[in-house]
């Protein structure tokens, strides 16, 4: 997912980024309001902000280098450093542990051989506990990019971890959305 | 009653097909909107949401209509939120309604705009629901397409801009001045109140920020008039409000009810009950944020406000967590308290410190090392938070605090005893996770 920088070489955002950046710039009423949208594009792309990512905002925006730290660090979603390829959000929060989301942290822990908050050392898994993912009657579940995985068990969790092993990502509960 | 008779809100929930514009369409859909701009004044949709009695379904229950009332008249600038950052714990309700139906958020967005005169409004989609985000952005394409945003809006002159803002994870952001500042490009922190939003919300200018909840309820209002909407629910709590329900229960999902619908009913018929070999210990059920209720209390409640502040607890996002007998309270309290500890967003002492030290009481508790004195401290802690901090999220920490220390205070003395006699051991067992 996460693509590693070269610290010294220069870089253009891609046509796409490029275009988002745009969009966002036209339509929020003032530049520094579309600093999210902005850093969205640039981590869609690279999969975190690299310090890059911050020179562009900052000449784009007309913001302070601070600025765009201050908002960097306040959101969980946003990354300043390459990511695992697969980073597996785990809801630990109130509903997903009533019906067993802590089993579950525990066999992936197992199974990945890594503790909740750490990344396998081949870089492929990071495993994360996150609170409540909106999906609470559907629980315990899982967020991977974009897709929910629900009503996991640990059986689900093995052949979602065998899936991505492969290289592939398995269709998600909320994929249908993706679809049509 | 059955949940099928009371489907204003949920017409389109489960099927695959409901979010098209042209299904949308099919089945009235926009013709609330046709209706508004083919000649009723804003005035006249304030007054008719007013007279219907809507509450806003984010949490606190404010009126709809009287919010709407506050922003100055003739101001140049008004700008509309709605708020989809749902991250309350054991809320899932927004989340159906932008799936299965994002049409009919979008023309309630909207009507409740004109009702306004705001020209920009932002649909504010917590950065999670990465799959959600791309199904409301095709709608709004959607919507734009057909002319019913954009410039002129089916030729009544008005025009209004529709932006889908992702937001990037933090449960601040869904309080609404957190809201709003998170969109200016600085970090997501509430402001202090006054001014409110609606008379100085974003970039200083009047702002309006209502649950996704809220404006899906609009356009069958104008339909179909105050006194249809008055028809169901109470005096005080009009209409059809959505439940989410997780837990184990035979059913959970998302339910519409009327108003004043008895728990106990709700919970036999509607829900099935608990789930085989389970029984029922408690419910929290509105957002992890309100007291908890035993099943003795609960059982004698109707859902809707008045009778749940009655009991002592709120209404709230509509979130119902059913709690069985098998869970452990002091455990499950552990897990609440981490969660308002680390989305404090830090700036009032009080919250920042006091979240912290709820959490790290409770841990130790829970890791055999608490005494009897830790109970009295937990109250004391609670005393220094609630009402004195910028935003209720100090307070949404402490209701339940202190709702699980009154009702359930024998399972933490129970720990105490046990931690006297054995020693401190640790209460997660081995190789899992410390919260
Ligand atoms: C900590 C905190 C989190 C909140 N989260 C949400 C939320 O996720 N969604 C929401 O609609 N309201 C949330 N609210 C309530 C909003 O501040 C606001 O009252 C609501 O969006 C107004 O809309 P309504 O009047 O239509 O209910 C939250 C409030 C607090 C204090
Ligand atoms: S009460 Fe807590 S979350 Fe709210 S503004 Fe203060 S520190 Fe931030
Ligand atoms: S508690 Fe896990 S999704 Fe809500």
């Amino acid at each position: 997912m996460s693509k590693q920088l070269d610290a010294k070489a220069p870089w253009t955002p891609a046509t796409g980024t490029r275009a988002r950046i745009d969009e966002a710039l036209r339509r929020y009423p003032t530049k520094a309001s579309a600093i999210m949208p902005c850093i969205w594009a640039i981590q869609d792309e690279l999969g975190h902000v690299p310090p890059a990512g911050v020179d562009l905002l900052v000449a784009e925006l007309g913001v302070t280098r601070a600025r765009v730290h201050e908002v960097l660090s306040f959101y969980t979603m946003f990354r300043t450093e390459p990511q695992a390829d697969h980073v597996l959000q785990v809801c630990h929060n109130i509903s997903c542990h009533i019906l067993g989301a802590r089993p579950l942290i525990a066999h992936l822990e197992k199974r990945l051989g890594v503790r909740l908050g750490e990344t396998t050392p081949d870089g492929r898994f990071a495993l994360e506990g996150v609170e409540c993912l909106g999906a609470c009657g559907h629980g315990p579940c899982l967020q991977l990019g974009k897709h929910l995985y629900e009503h996991l068990t640990p059986e689900k969790a093995d052949a979602l971890l065998d899936s991505l092993r492969r290289g592939q990502v398995p269709r998600a509960d909320t994929d249908r959305e993706l679809e049509d | 009653m059955s949940p099928n008779d009371y489907r204003m809100l949920s017409a389109r929930f489960g099927r695959r097909d409901g979010h098209k514009l042209a299904v949308y369409e099919a089945e009235g859909g926009y013709r609330a909107l046709r209706k508004v701009l083919g000649g009723m004044s804003p005035a006249q949709v304030r007054e008719e949401v007013k007279a219907a009695g809507l509450r806003g379904r984010g949490g606190a229950g404010f009126p709809a209509g009287v919010k709407w009332g506050f922003v100055p008249e003739g101001a140049d600038q008004v700008y509309f939120f709605v708020n989809a950052d749902e991250s309350e714990p054991g809320t899932f309700k927004d989340r159906y309604l932008l799936d299965y139906d994002p049409h009919q958020t979008i023309e309630g967005t909207i009507i409740s705009c004109y009702a306004v005169r705001a020209s920009l409004c932002f649909v504010y989609i917590r950065g999670e629901f990465g799959w959600l985000i791309d199904r409301v952005q095709k709608a709004v394409d959607e919507a734009y397409a057909a002319g019913y945003l954009g410039r002129d809006i089916l030729g009544s002159g008005y025009d209004l801009e529709m932006i889908v803002h992702k937001g990037a994870g933090a449960y601040i952001c869904g309080e609404e001045t957190g809201l709003i500042n998170s969109v200016t490009g600085t970090k997501g922190q509430p402001s202090i109140k006054p001014p409110f939003p609606a008379v100085s919300g974003f970039l200083g200018k009047p702002t309006i920020v209502n649950n996704v909840e809220t404006v899906a309820s609009v356009p069958f209002i104008v339909n179909e008039g105050a006194a249809a909407y008055r028809a169901f629910g109470t005096e005080k709590s009009p209409g059809t409000k959505l439940f989410s329900v997780s837990g184990p229960v035979k059913r959970p999902g998302v339910y519409e009810i009327p108003l004043g619908l008895p728990f106990r009913e709700f919970f036999n018929d509607w829900l099935g009950g608990m789930t085989d070999g389970e029984k029922l210990k408690a419910v929290i059920v509105g957002g992890s944020s309100v007291p908890v209720l035993s099943a003795g209390e609960i059982m004698n409640c109707n859902l809707d406000y008045e009778s749940l502040g009655q009991a002592g607890t709120m209404l709230g996002s509509g979130g119902m967590i059913v709690i069985p007998e098998s869970s452990d309270m002091v455990e499950l309290i552990q897990v609440l308290m981490h969660f308002y500890f680390d989305e404090s967003c830090g700036q009032c002492t009080p919250c920042r410190e006091g979240t912290g030290w709820l959490h790290r009481i409770v841990k130790r508790l829970r890791g055999g090392e608490g005494t009897a004195e830790d109970l009295d401290l937990l109250e004391h802690v609670c005393n220094g938070m609630m009402g004195l901090t910028i935003c209720p999220l100090a307070d949404a920490a402490v209701m339940p605090m202190r709702s699980f220390l009154a009702g359930f205070r024998p399972e933490f003395e129970a720990l105490i005893q046990e931690t006297a006699s054995a020693g401190p051991q640790s209460r997660w067992p081995r190789g899992e996770r410390e919260a």
